[in-house]
């Protein structure tokens, strides 16, 4: 028997940890369960991809990679440049779908209209990308040996560190900023955050910003360590869910720590039951979570 | 030709009529008692997959193969359908009402998980054949063929509209739109809202399984690339577009959109080269989802929209001051 499942489910678990933020910010402020918030990772990964060919294109000698990773700065500048399109994309989207039903006040209504939306959203990058998968780079990577039969590529290392700091601003973003505590309060009762003055429209074009901005890199680390396909983010929506709602609604540690678990177990079902049954290893986690603590293990709101 | 125009017209309609029995199905849920179920796939594979066991010939290294009577298949899927919305709906009513979006959208993915790698149940991604059809011994005569498929699926349609219909004027179906509109008022009339919302989910489900057997029946042939989420996203356009909460307005729905679906996928295959198609295709689903959202926003009532039912006991009945 070998640990690396330890050191797989980690770095899946990170990923999933990035996005379920998103997933959970926009339930607890929007309040509702964005199912389109996949095909935002899935339009992170593309849009880097697009972006940093364009720069290839335009330096080709930029393309090198950097150190032991597989990636060049174009990759960097591309992701960073394609993190705020994200951004924009889940503010657009706002704007001519989720802001006109918010209007109407029921949320469920934004549910339907968020399926719909994630399917086309990922119809579309399966027309203009066609859905064969592809990558970032074609540069092999050789694993760094840790000890106990566990191997790490340097890109997963990157993507470990990239979460642990992007964790680290969300929360002090949230807890020391004027921002991010007028979203917390608009989170606890948007009525009240109201009355008292908070800009509620501001509140949640943040929301979508940071939701969109941190769905792109969770894209992008995804597409560095497996690969890029218009499904990926998609397939990952039943662990962004799982890991949301296991670590309690609205709360950010508690999405990370969700993801981390979902991760190590999807890896361990990988490691002990094989791979067939991957996704529904996410599925099984939120049952349990479902039916012994709805709250999850930080939230306090069922 | 006009015999194929005739061929072709009946086999739209009776592939249309089986997807209004999912969308009949999907309106006792959403549209009578405002539950939101993004695994209609799900539900609609597990009828067909166990209609497909009951009635195919026997096949080695595969459960089933009972080679019992169509008409058995039809129970069992919708039995087997109804028990697997009640374990669903037992274990999130009772929670906020996107944990069941969530939770019915898992449990299609974990169902097309079965149905891939299961091989010994389901025949995995290769899926079961030889499905018996219904009149099929009158295949070589296509006009026959499609009559007799068309009266018997219209038949089988009319009936659960008309029962669905029934139970949506009685009191059963009052009790449910009451607790969709004002669950707290409902409670304290007596009614167990838990309760009423199981029933209403169950039998959603069930009349999905049933719809799910009869088109592994029309085609012969089911594998799991049929129920995909994008079979959940189309039902749900079409009773959306129908108009949610009216029966007719279901039926109405999946014949519009399934006919704007053929007709898109006929242009796909007029204006693109074949080795574009598959991807053309995606195209379609993109229009499909635009136009939920637009309706959504312009139009939530649908074609038809919902009807006012009122008791026959209080219609025309004076109500004084």
């Amino acid at each position: 028997m070998t640990l690396q499942f330890l050191a797989d489910g980690l770095v899946m678990g990170a990923m999933t940890g990035l996005g379920a933020i998103g997933v959970t910010l926009t339930y607890s402020i929007l309040r509702f369960a964005n199912f389109t918030h996949g095909d935002l990772i899935s339009w992170g990964a593309y849009l880097t991809l697009t972006l940093s060919l364009l720069i290839g294109a335009a330096l080709p000698s930029a393309g090198a990679p950097i150190g032991p990773f597989s990636f060049g700065w174009p990759i960097l500048a591309a992701g960073l440049a394609a993190m705020l399109l994200t951004g924009l994309l889940a503010l657009a989207l706002d704007f001519l779908l989720f802001a006109r039903l918010r209007r109407r006040g029921t949320a469920i209504i934004m549910v339907i209209a968020s399926f719909g939306a994630s399917l086309a959203l990922r119809s579309l990058l399966e027309f203009l990308y066609t859905p064969a998968p592809t990558y970032f780079s074609r540069e092999l990577q050789i694993a760094i040996p840790l000890g106990a039969g566990i191997r790490v590529t340097p890109d997963q290392l990157c993507t470990l560190a990239l979460t642990a700091a992007l964790v680290a601003a969300m929360h002090l973003l949230l807890t020391r900023s004027h921002i991010g505590r007028a979203m917390r309060a608009v989170s606890e009762n948007p009525a009240l955050a109201r009355v008292v003055g908070i800009n509620v429209a501001a509140v949640i074009r943040t929301t979508w910003l940071i939701g969109g901005a941190l769905a792109c890199a969770a894209g992008v680390m995804l597409g560095l360590t497996v690969q890029i396909r218009p499904y990926m983010g998609f397939d990952l929506l039943l662990p962004l869910f799982a890991a949301a709602i296991l670590g309690g609604i609205g709360s950010v540690p508690g999405a990370v720590a969700g993801g981390l678990i979902v991760g190590l177990a999807e890896s361990a079902g990988v490691q002990f039951i094989g791979a067939n049954y991957r996704a529904a290893i996410a599925f099984l986690l939120l049952l349990l979570v479902l039916l012994l603590k709805p709250t999850g293990l930080f939230g306090v709101r069922p | 030709m006009i015999l194929d125009l005739v061929s072709y017209g009946m086999f739209f309609l009776v592939t249309a009529l089986s997807y209004a029995i999912i969308c009949l199905g999907l309106n006792i849920q959403w549209g009578q008692t405002g539950l939101f179920n993004v695994g209609v796939a799900g539900f609609v594979a597990v009828g067909a997959y166990t209609s497909a066991l009951l009635t195919t010939p026997e096949t080695p290294g595969r459960f089933g193969g009972f080679e019992l009577p169509i008409a058995a298949g039809w129970i069992g899927a919708m039995v087997a359908a109804g028990l697997c919305s009640a374990v669903v709906g037992a274990i999130t009513l009772r929670l906020r009402a996107d944990y069941l979006a969530i939770t019915t959208f898992g449990i299609a993915v974990a169902i097309q998980l079965v149905a891939l790698n299961a091989q010994g149940l389901t025949g995995g991604p290769f899926g079961i054949g030889f499905i018996p059809r219904p009149f099929g011994s009158l295949a070589d005569r296509p006009v026959a063929f499609g009559l007799a498929r068309l009266a018997l699926i219209g038949a089988l349609t009319l009936a659960v509209f008309w029962a669905l219909e029934r139970l949506a004027r009685g009191p059963w179906g009052r009790v449910l739109r009451a607790i969709r509109e004002d669950e707290a008022a409902a409670s304290s009339l007596g009614k167990n809202a838990t309760l009423y919302r199981l029933q209403a989910f169950m039998l959603g489900g069930a009349v999905m399984g049933l719809a799910g057997a009869v088109q592994a029946h029309l085609i012969g042939f089911i594998a799991p690339d049929n129920y995909v989420p994008a079979l959940t996203f189309q039902v749900w356009a079409m009773l959306i577009v129908g108009g949610s909460g009216n029966n007719r307005g279901a039926v109405l729905g999946a014949i519009v959109v399934w006919g704007l679906w053929s007709l898109s996928g006929l242009a796909v295959s007029a204006f693109f080269p074949p080795g574009q198609q598959a991807r053309a295709a995606a195209l379609q689903i993109v229009a499909i989802g635009v136009m939920l959202a637009v309706i959504l926003l312009l139009r939530p009532r649908g074609l038809l929209g919902e009807d006012k039912t009122v008791s026959r006991h209080v219609e025309g009945a004076e109500i004084g001051p």
